[in-house]
């Protein structure tokens, strides 16, 4: 075992410690709580009335944030390395990250122009 | 290194676990979640290869941004609730056949080429080999040797984002 | 390897294990008060600046209402929706709370210490790639509420879910690019090494070295994102009750809503400490001059205080918020998100690491850095130039 293994085992371990507090309060939840089935008590809840049922439709335009957002959590992941070894890696990478992020800005600055990113 | 490799089979275990899930699953949410799984032993995986950036990276990637679009996608359909009949498949059988055969070839083709490769990681060779994986060392690569496919990246994903644009929109 | 603990780094003995869950059962109690203090104190400070009293009975000023709230949550009785999918019902309170606990788990808390003979850190994790764990965190958090909403089965938890979703992923961008700057300047990924970068050395380091006076506008950007993350007001559109109900977690009832409840609350503490800890030098501050430096009081007590002391302060100021901004509507929130935060952090990343490059290459500041300033400016304006106004229609979109 290295060092380097050690650390995941720990964040493994508090992984653990974090699952066995809340099962440890729903368990102890479990116990203490009363339980008195109604059908009522069971119904979704529609403003008091009774549940019409089906579904509501959500905008598509959500799902194109969710695509927005896709790409720009790929950019995040190139950025992080970078930003952390600049200072080694000087000007020219400077020069191509501001490249890489200009043709990507593009990206979001058509879809503004387009009006995708309008709400209203 | 004894223990490493119990790790790798206990994951590999639960990947397994878990791709049978995704494909046999009728909900299309339970498979999205079961994905999630397969993903998060894949990267546990890449931890065990102490490519630790890569590890983050996926779970960055796949389980932060690809499943949430999946789920995204499956919400603002439909979101079929219990279990959906249609996603049976009659050619289950065949198809079973046609992926165990899949898997015996791409194992054969790993064993062969990588087979005899152990991955030291106590040692000096082994810190080696952990820097190797660090996100500083792939940045140093990424901006010297590889300066050119990293900005074909990003016009690939600008090519993703106008496509994506594109069909949002109705005209 | 330099961040790691030096705790783990000999061998695993009993003592050493037992410190280790030492730690964790100190620092899940310590967040699960604080919690509980939190509650209270922003209750008290929002009836204080509304001319009310707030909580006074349980306990001496009211302290332990929130205990008391808490408790009897646990007596309610559970009830799943018939339409709910039960599984992921179950599931979707732990994928809540983990989260927040975990992300809190890589804050430095205090400096090197030695228990018992052995030298530790007051930090229970400190992973090389920590800001990225920070962001997988924020990721894992957004399922929790995702199908909670969806496994619920019933209408107005899906739609809060699908709009609380979409606003977390939209801040989550921009609360990403937001850290890079803190990034350039200390040029590791560990939570530790990033406090250590701030370190304080004298007064003047005040300026100089916490990052918030290099990267204000970033750090202006991730208090903005971070308080968008943690859906507290006034971007509390998640729970938007005049509209939603309760957003994604109506149809929970009793200790499972009591979790998520827990949860919101956690994050807020989570995140104001991920704020002090990358922006505002952690741990660190002027020790004590007239007590030994290597002294208890300087090695224990000093950096805890002031890590409390700057967490705090931004508590406070997310109670101020939640007492004094109206929520904003959808469209605003958005539009804040993707047309000015997530440019505003591209260019203030740019800009510093203009000055990242310019200290190192011994460019003359005085030109380097006011002509990136310039730059970026001019690129905001000439962008907002050629962007459609709000009244000029657009063919249609969706």
């Amino acid at each position: 075992m290295t060092d380097y293994y050690r650390e995941y085992l720990a964040v493994a371990v508090l992984i653990g410690a974090g699952l066995a507090m809340v099962g440890g309060m729903l368990g102890l939840g479990k116990l203490i709580r009363p339980t008195r089935p109604q059908p009522q008590k069971y119904v979704t809840y529609e403003a008091g009335s009774d549940p019409v049922g089906g579904w509501g439709q959500s905008n598509v335009r959500y799902y194109v944030y969710a695509l927005l957002f896709v790409m720009f959590d790929v950019e995040a992941v190139f950025i992080f390395p970078w930003a952390v070894r600049l200072e080694t890696l000087g000007v020219q990478s400077l020069i191509s990250m501001i490249v890489f992020i200009v043709i990507l800005a593009l990206g979001l600055v058509y879809a503004w122009r387009k009006g995708v990113l309008r709400w209203a | 290194m004894i223990v490493q490799n119990i790790f790798f089979w206990v994951l590999a275990l639960a990947m397994v676990l878990g791709a049978i899930g995704v494909v046999r699953s009728q909900n299309v949410v339970h498979a999205a979640l079961y994905l999630v799984v397969v993903m998060a032993g894949a990267a546990a995986q890449y931890i065990l290869l102490a490519a630790e950036f890569v590890a983050w990276v996926q779970v960055i990637i796949y389980i932060g941004a690809v499943i949430i679009l999946f789920l995204f996608g499956i919400m603002l359909t439909r979101a079929p609730m219990g279990g959906d009949t249609k996603l049976d498949n009659d050619q289950r059988w065949p198809a079973a056949v046609v992926s165990v055969f899949l898997a015996g070839v791409l194992g054969a083709l790993l064993i062969d080429a990588f087979g005899k490769k152990e991955i030291v990681i106590s040692g000096a060779k082994g810190e080696q080999l952990l820097q190797v994986g660090k996100a500083g060392h792939l940045a140093d690569s990424i901006f010297t040797a590889y300066v050119v496919p990293f900005e074909v990246v990003s016009i690939l994903l600008l090519a993703a984002l106008v496509g994506a644009v594109v069909i949002a929109r109705r005209d | 390897m330099i961040a790691s603990d030096p705790l783990l780094s000999h061998g695993i003995d009993l003592e050493v294990v037992l410190i280790v869950i030492a730690k964790t059962i100190v620092v899940f109690a310590l967040l699960l008060v604080l919690v509980m203090f939190y509650i209270w104190f922003m209750r008290k400070v929002i009836a204080d600046m509304q001319n009310r009293i707030g909580p006074n009975n349980a306990g001496p000023w009211g302290i332990l209402q929130t205990l008391a709230d808490g408790i009897k949550f646990f007596f309610k009785e559970q009830s799943i929706p018939d339409t709910a999918d039960r599984w992921v019902f179950r599931l979707a309170p732990y994928l809540s709370v983990l989260p927040a606990f975990l992300a809190f788990s890589i804050i430095p808390i205090g400096g090197k210490v030695s228990i018992a003979g052995h030298q530790t850190y007051l930090q229970l994790a400190d992973p090389p790639i920590g800001v990225l764990f920070l962001l997988m965190m924020s990721g894992v958090g957004l399922y929790g509420v995702m199908l909670a909403g969806w496994a619920s089965g019933s209408k107005y938890p899906l739609l809060g879910a699908v709009r609380a979703s979409a606003q977390l992923l939209s801040y989550e961008a921009a609360f990403g690019l937001s850290v890079v700057a803190v990034l350039l300047h200390s040029g590791t990924l560990s939570t530790r090494g990033i406090a250590n970068a701030q370190a304080w050395t004298s007064w003047h380091s005040f300026v100089t070295d916490w990052y918030w006076s290099v990267a204000i506008v970033s750090f202006v950007i991730f208090v903005i994102a971070a308080v968008a993350e943690t859906n507290h007001p006034p971007f509390d559109l998640v729970e938007a009750e005049q509209e939603l109900v309760g957003g994604f977690h109506t149809e929970y009832t009793g200790i499972r809503f009591a979790i998520f409840f827990l949860a919101e609350f956690m994050n807020v503490i989570t995140m104001s400490a991920i704020a002090v800890t990358l922006f505002l030098g952690g741990p660190s501050g002027p020790a004590l001059g007239f007590l030994p430096q290597g002294g208890f009081v300087n090695l224990w007590i000093m950096p805890v205080f002031w890590f409390f002391l700057k967490l705090m302060v931004l508590l406070f100021g997310t109670v101020w918020l939640r007492a004094s901004v109206p929520r904003l509507r959808y469209d605003q929130l958005m539009d804040l998100g993707w047309k000015w935060l997530i440019e505003l952090s591209f260019l203030a990343v740019m800009v510093t690491a203009v000055v990242v490059v310019a200290r190192d290459q011994g460019w003359d500041r005085w030109i380097a850095v006011p002509a990136a300033f310039g730059g970026a400016l001019a690129i905001l304006g000439l962008l907002r130039l050629c962007m459609p106004h709000r009244d000029e229609t657009v063919s249609e979109v969706v």
